[in-house]
């Protein structure tokens, strides 16, 4: 093993609150524009007028100028049309990219690690049938933007439900199903908006204006560039859910067997779910579809034979490419091979701040956790840890995140500031060393609170798949 | 640590000390996770179409399933079975089938959340399905509409549907702004 202070991986905690330059000055675009789309274009008052004039002006400087000020002149007018929208969901996007390029460059100053190249990407597909329900989502989404958040009702937000309908059976459009699936479900538990004290228009501004991208055909497009061949030594899970939607992310340093750098990737898998399959029945969901949950919990390896990989680090898992190898420590992973493993660029259009989820190793900390705020202080000043983002159906806890002495975690940043979401912590226990993974049971498991979690998920999936046997098909 | 959220908590109810950075968080959690529950007895619920609606299981033949459903606001109630068969317990006020959907709401959602759907105000009585039930029963509702079962029923087949759709492995960039939270826990 390689102590943080002499083989690199010592994080600079101190980069992560000092100030980025022009930060500030793009964000303030933004809340404009999201102020001006909460109260709706339908008929916009002199200060939304001003919002969105805000957006166009701050991309004056870019190829966008043209396009996104008729349209912001359009909207202000109250008479903007789907394409106009287009042109405004896609100025905002390139303003929170260049935040998000400004924070990812903070971020590689902070771990110090390498930059992997980028592989051009094949032109996107000729888009299919598909586009009629591209057009069907457009055309939500345009009626969501001139209600605004403070002027939607049921009606208008049950216009989803056709066009997710439409969207989740084909498994190339899943992006945008899930999306809208999760989108549509927290503004009807938000209606009506008239009555709603204040709004996370950040999110919700975030939610449209990736929608409205998503629209566009090809843009959801993410193709295999290549295969990659080698040792796959698992960091840690990030779990993501929302009521009818789940996705299970494994996060690895892969060593290519031709000898070349090794590199960060992802692995994914994700399906839809009744809103009633939760806790340790998101992990059965997926746990067929990838051998990687066993693997992971079992603390092993894997060696990949030509496993299609896309120019963003993200394996389109096969389970043909992939067999179990040797016990690998995550830990171990964390502190020899993560310090010099390259990490993917982003696709143009992900770049947003909230696509930021950097794997780290941090250790020899004070942890700290005052009334609702959990803290590391790392030689400098603290680095704030997000717990709530553990799964339910997980070993560790927030709690033993306050007691841990080493952590390997994800970086991100939300509403100003970064903060380590945490995968894996290990803390001494009676003079040896524990590890608790957040990802533990993704393969299942023998322990006791985990397995009564396991029970109830099964039972309620077999009381539905009872239900859908005897009534779906009549 | 985040405080720690109900289930079925939506979140913008909370104080607004517990709301810093909330309007410019991403991230932000708008609606707590459903709750584990048992689905035997009460395959489905929803707050949805200015109802409470759900699909509960017969008790004598497996077969055999109730749509039952009480209005916002007017507490208007219906129950029948999915071929469209009137409920026996309903011909003076809330049957088992409707006092076993409110408590099924009441366990998924929260019951501050299911009241408030409701428009049902419970005045300075903490809400639970019994205070709920009372509080409704109480206003002496009128038997409501039936014709809503056949829509109640395709939402409850399209709700079993997503059991059925395949699992996909390419990324989800998306999921990102929906990270779980220990609220359920």
């Amino acid at each position: 093993m390689v102590p943080a202070d002499e083989g690199g991986g010592l994080m600079r905690t101190d980069l992560l609150t000092e100030t980025v330059d022009g930060l500030d000055e793009a964000l303030a675009a933004v809340d404009a524009f999201d102020g001006a789309l909460a109260a709706g274009l339908l008929r916009p008052q002199p200060a939304q007028a001003a919002g969105l004039l805000e957006l166009a002006d701050a991309v004056a400087g870019t190829p966008l100028a043209a396009k996104v000020t008729e349209a912001a002149d359009k909207a202000a007018a109250g008479a903007a049309d789907e394409n106009h929208f287009v042109a405004l969901a896609a100025a905002r996007t390139a303003l929170l990219g260049s935040v998000h390029d400004a924070l990812g460059a903070r971020v590689e100053e902070a771990t110090g690690r390498p930059r992997g190249t980028h592989t051009q990407a094949d032109s996107p597909r000729e888009p299919g049938e598909q586009v009629n329900v591209l057009l069907a989502a457009r055309s939500w989404l345009s009626d969501l933007a001139r209600c605004g958040w403070q002027g939607m009702d049921h009606d208008v937000v049950s216009g989803a439900a056709p066009v997710v309908s439409a969207l989740l059976p084909e498994p190339g459009l899943r992006r945008l199903a899930a999306l809208l699936d999760g989108f549509a479900a927290e503004l009807a538990a938000s209606c009506p908006g008239a009555s709603l004290k204040s709004v996370p228009e950040r999110r919700w501004a975030d939610l449209w204006a990736r929608a409205m991208l998503l629209t566009v055909p090809g843009a959801a497009d993410a193709p295999e560039t290549g295969t990659v061949t080698g040792r796959l030594l698992p960091l840690g899970a990030d779990v993501q859910e929302h009521p009818t939607a789940v996705q299970a992310q494994i996060h690895a340093v892969l060593e290519p067997a031709d000898g070349s750098g090794a590199r960060l990737v992802r692995a994914s898998v994700s399906a839809p779910k009744p809103d009633t399959v939760v806790g340790a029945g998101l992990w059965q969901l997926l746990r067929p579809h990838m051998s990687l949950l066993e693997a992971l919990s079992e603390g092993r390896s894997m060696e990949l034979t030509d496993m299609p990989v896309t120019a963003e680090g993200d394996l389109l898992w096969s389970d043909d490419h992939a067999r179990k190898g040797e016990p690998a420590d995550a830990f171990a992973t964390a502190r020899v091979a993560l310090p010099t493993a390259a990490e993917a660029p982003t696709a143009p259009l992900d770049r947003h701040p909230s696509r930021l989820a950097v794997p780290v190793f941090v250790e020899g900390y004070a942890a700290q956790a005052a009334e609702d705020e959990l803290t590391f202080t790392i030689a400098g000043p603290e680095l704030h840890v997000d717990a709530d983002r553990i799964p339910a159906a997980s070993p560790l806890t927030p709690q033993a995140v306050a007691k841990s002495g080493a952590c390997i975690g994800l970086l991100r940043w939300d509403a100003g500031r970064f903060r380590l979401q945490p995968l894996a912590v290990e803390s001494t226990v009676r003079k040896k060393t524990v590890a608790l993974h957040a990802g533990a049971w993704a393969g299942g498991t023998t322990d006791k609170v985990g397995a009564k979690g396991e029970k109830t998920a099964t039972d309620a999936v077999k009381v539905l798949r009872e239900r859908a046997g005897r009534l779906l098909r009549k | 640590m985040s405080p720690p959220i109900r289930p079925g908590t939506v979140l913008w109810c909370m104080g607004d000390g517990a709301l810093s950075g909330w309007e410019r968080s991403s991230t932000a959690r708008v609606i707590a996770p459903a709750r584990p529950r048992k689905l035997a007895k009460v395959p489905f619920v929803e707050l949805a179409d200015g109802r409470l609606q759900g699909v509960v299981s017969s008790g004598s033949d497996i077969s055999r399933v109730y749509v039952s459903s009480v209005t916002v606001g007017a507490f208007a109630y219906a129950c029948s079975t999915n071929n469209n068969r009137p409920c026996g317990g309903t011909s003076s006020s809330y049957c088992n089938h409707i006092r076993a959907l409110i408590d099924q709401a009441v366990l998924q959602y929260g019951a501050e959340r299911v009241a408030r759907y409701l428009k049902c105000d419970l005045g300075d009585t903490e809400a639970d399905a019994f205070s709920l039930t009372q509080a409704m029963v109480g206003t002496h509702p009128m038997p409501g509409d039936s014709n809503a079962a056949a829509t109640v029923f395709s939402r409850f087949l399209r709700h079993l549907a997503y059991l059925e759709f395949d699992a996909t492995t390419a990324p989800l960039p998306e999921m990102q702004w929906f990270p779980p939270t220990r609220a359920v826990a």
